[in-house]
């Protein structure tokens, strides 16, 4: 891997009504690392995730990919793929209409097709049943086979673990290494830990300057 | 020279600025306010001709013309200080903006009381829907709605940002809106009731009215700054040189 | 990308106008004379609440499920996704109702000589309405409690539509050319038009940060 980082944190502080949720965060990351945003409820986890998203802006510092900011540029939006709390599924719509709105939403053309995507995380016998009918643990296997259809290097995931099963942590963490050996960079939160072995931990409350609970 | 202009801004706008000197200048301020709408009230009650048609009940202008337009100039000025707040991001912009809308509503409310007590002696009932009258009320409506919006959210950030674009979305309707409503008056009912316009008014009522129109500018400029101060404070309580102040 | 069109949500509106404006006759009078002169307000008055109603959900299901980051950060112009939305919005809305007005029309007794600007004036008049809302909708997307203080946040700003569109229908009535009063109203649409879009783009950035 090149050493240059391709994506920079700052010196990143977020002030949420003139109180500091966190300070002076820096990281760098390089193609084929991935992160581990950790820390208390509330400490910010999501928040850091939106504003790595460009949901939000930080009250101060900046952030760079590829030498550049992130604010504003759309070759960022392109190569990023941001999966929140919430797994973005349209329950009346069934799983393959759900990831064919995705993939014009991005006009993203990947090798993959959206059935090949579906049979990757496990739904092969499902595709066309409403979403409603899902468990939740199935919803964010929907979420997560929409990173199969887009060629996003850096993932954001927000709580990628919650509701899947052993088996679907088992799969997530393959899904996370391959794409990690092709170069990609995964920051993601969660509360459990990962067997991968080049985690990299971001303990947010170790730059959280009151911490409310 | 933008580059400095923006300095400039960046470092007067600082809420600790402004507090400090408007501390210097709010006793002024009021001096200025307070005498001028003395001089007006007693000169334009007192010493001002009578009305041929209206008699003494004209006299109420001296008080529902200048609250009328600064409930009108107040939301401009809201919405100015909103759209400074959402392009530079200037904190004491957004203050600003915030402390605008319920002082420009208490106004708008004011100048529809002293319209329908005017209106009781002139027309002979308290509510008419005249143009004008119309216009104020949904002028009424639209702080309501930013006041309303503005308490609705959590967190303040968000709040100004939405209330700046909310009024700045107000301003551009204003005009329409003022337009429309003209034009549905004249389309329903001839214009019978005309109010005393300025231009027909009579010179010696006009002076003591201009007093009173800068005394009330005065005035309201001063309730503002009052109300940014409260909100500096509230909003910095937590900063070294709140503090310092309470010491 | 207007794969957004799902479920049965278009009946609600479409019934809630139906059934409050026959809720009229039944307050005021079923007398044939009266119900003719307060029917295009009435009309006019019903299908902005109808509008109004439905208003609440246009990016909010979307905010519930997390879809709506997914629209905020993906490669088209954001604009052109809120148009869509509103354009969403305005064919299970403002449509519907256009459509269903002559009936009504005939139900209250409505002149002849009303129809043909109440339907311009409807289709274009609810048009206005789902832009100028998509705004508001945006800016309260992210409060739970949401729904009245859209409709107070907005309806001040839809009195230029209301005067325009019904004193349209009320011209027509008279025998009086309704056409400038139409035209001012496609002007305004085209205004809401033209600045709608891009004030929702950015009241959704704000608004999803509640």
């Amino acid at each position: 891997m090149v050493s240059s980082p391709l994506f920079e944190l700052q010196d990143i502080t977020f002030e949420r009504d003139d109180q500091a949720l966190f300070e002076g965060l820096s990281v760098n990351l390089c193609g084929g690392e991935i992160l581990q945003v950790s820390g208390p409820n509330g400490c910010g986890k999501t928040t850091l995730l939106h504003i790595l998203a460009n949901l939000k802006s930080p009250s101060q510092g900046q952030i760079l990919w590829r030498g550049e900011t992130t604010r504003g540029n759309p070759s960022y939006l392109a190569e990023q793929a941001f999966i929140g709390h919430q797994p973005g599924v349209k329950l009346a719509l069934s799983a393959r209409e759900n990831l064919s709105w995705y993939t014009q939403l991005y006009d993203s053309d990947t090798q993959l097709s959206i059935d090949q995507a579906l049979d990757k995380v496990g739904l092969k016998t499902r595709k066309d049943l409403p979403c409603s009918t899902y468990s939740a643990g199935q919803l964010r296997r929907v979420a997560l086979a929409s990173l199969h259809l887009r060629d996003a290097t850096l993932w954001l995931l927000d709580e990628p673990l919650t509701a899947l099963d052993s088996e679907g942590i088992n799969e997530l963490e393959a899904l996370f290494s391959a794409h990690l050996s092709d170069g990609g960079m995964i920051i993601f939160s969660s509360h459990q830990t990962l067997s991968l072995a080049q985690v990299g931990n971001l303990a947010l409350a170790d730059y959280s300057v009151s911490v409310q609970c | 020279m933008w580059q400095f202009i923006k300095k400039w801004f960046h470092r007067f706008g600082t809420p600790r600025w402004f507090y400090h000197t408007t501390s210097r200048w709010l006793p002024w301020l009021a001096l200025v306010s307070i005498g001028l709408l003395v001089l007006g009230s007693i000169w334009g009650l007192g010493f001002a001709p009578e009305d041929a048609r209206q008699g003494n009940s004209y006299r109420i202008i001296y008080i529902h013309v200048p609250i009328s337009v600064l409930a009108m100039v107040g939301y401009y000025i809201m919405a100015a200080a909103g759209a400074v707040a959402l392009i530079w991001k200037i904190k004491l912009a957004d203050m600003v903006m915030v402390s605008a809308a319920p002082i420009g509503a208490a106004f708008t409310f004011l100048a529809l009381l002293t319209g329908s007590i005017w209106g009781k002696p002139t027309w002979g009932t308290y509510w008419v829907w005249d143009a004008r009258i119309t216009s104020m009320l949904v002028l009424l409506f639209l702080y309501l709605g930013v006041i309303a919006l503005n308490q609705a959210f959590t967190s303040r950030d968000t709040a100004y940002k939405a209330c700046a674009i909310l009024s700045l979305v107000g301003t551009v309707n204003i005009p329409i809106i003022y337009k429309s409503v003209d034009w549905w008056y004249t389309l329903h009912q001839p214009a019978t009731i005309k109010l005393t316009g300025a231009s027909t008014i009579h010179p010696d009522m006009l002076k003591p009215l201009l007093v009173m129109i800068v005394g009330f500018y005065c005035f309201y400029a001063l309730l503002l700054i009052l109300h940014t101060r409260v909100e500096i404070l509230r909003r910095e309580r937590r900063s070294s040189w709140v503090k310092g102040l309470i010491r | 990308m207007l794969a957004f069109r799902h479920g049965n949500d278009f009946l609600n509106p479409l019934l809630f106008f139906v059934m409050t404006t026959s809720l009229v006759p039944l307050a005021i009078s079923p007398a044939p004379t009266q119900l003719a002169i307060i029917a295009p307000g009435m009309i006019w008055i019903t299908a902005l609440l109808a509008t109004l109603l439905a208003l609440d959900g246009m990016f909010k299901d979307d905010f519930a499920d997390g879809s709506l980051f997914q629209i905020i950060l993906s490669p088209q112009p954001l604009w052109l996704l809120v148009l869509a939305k509103v354009s969403a919005h305005w064919l299970i809305t403002g449509l519907p109702i256009t459509l269903m007005a002559p009936l009504l029309g005939m139900m209250l007794a409505l002149p002849q000589d009303g129809y043909l600007p109440l339907i311009i004036g409807l289709a274009t008049g609810t048009a206005c309405f789902s832009l100028i809302g998509a705004v508001g909708a945006a800016l309260t997307v992210s409060l739970s409690k949401g729904g009245v203080l859209l409709s107070l946040i907005v309806m001040p700003l839809y009195f230029p539509v209301l005067i325009f569109g019904a004193s349209a229908v009320q011209r027509g009535v008279e025998g009086l050319d309704y056409l400038p009063v139409l035209a001012l109203l496609g002007a305004f649409f085209t205004f809401a038009l033209l600045t709608g879009p891009f004030a929702a783009a950015a009241a959704l950035k704000v608004g999803v940060n509640g």
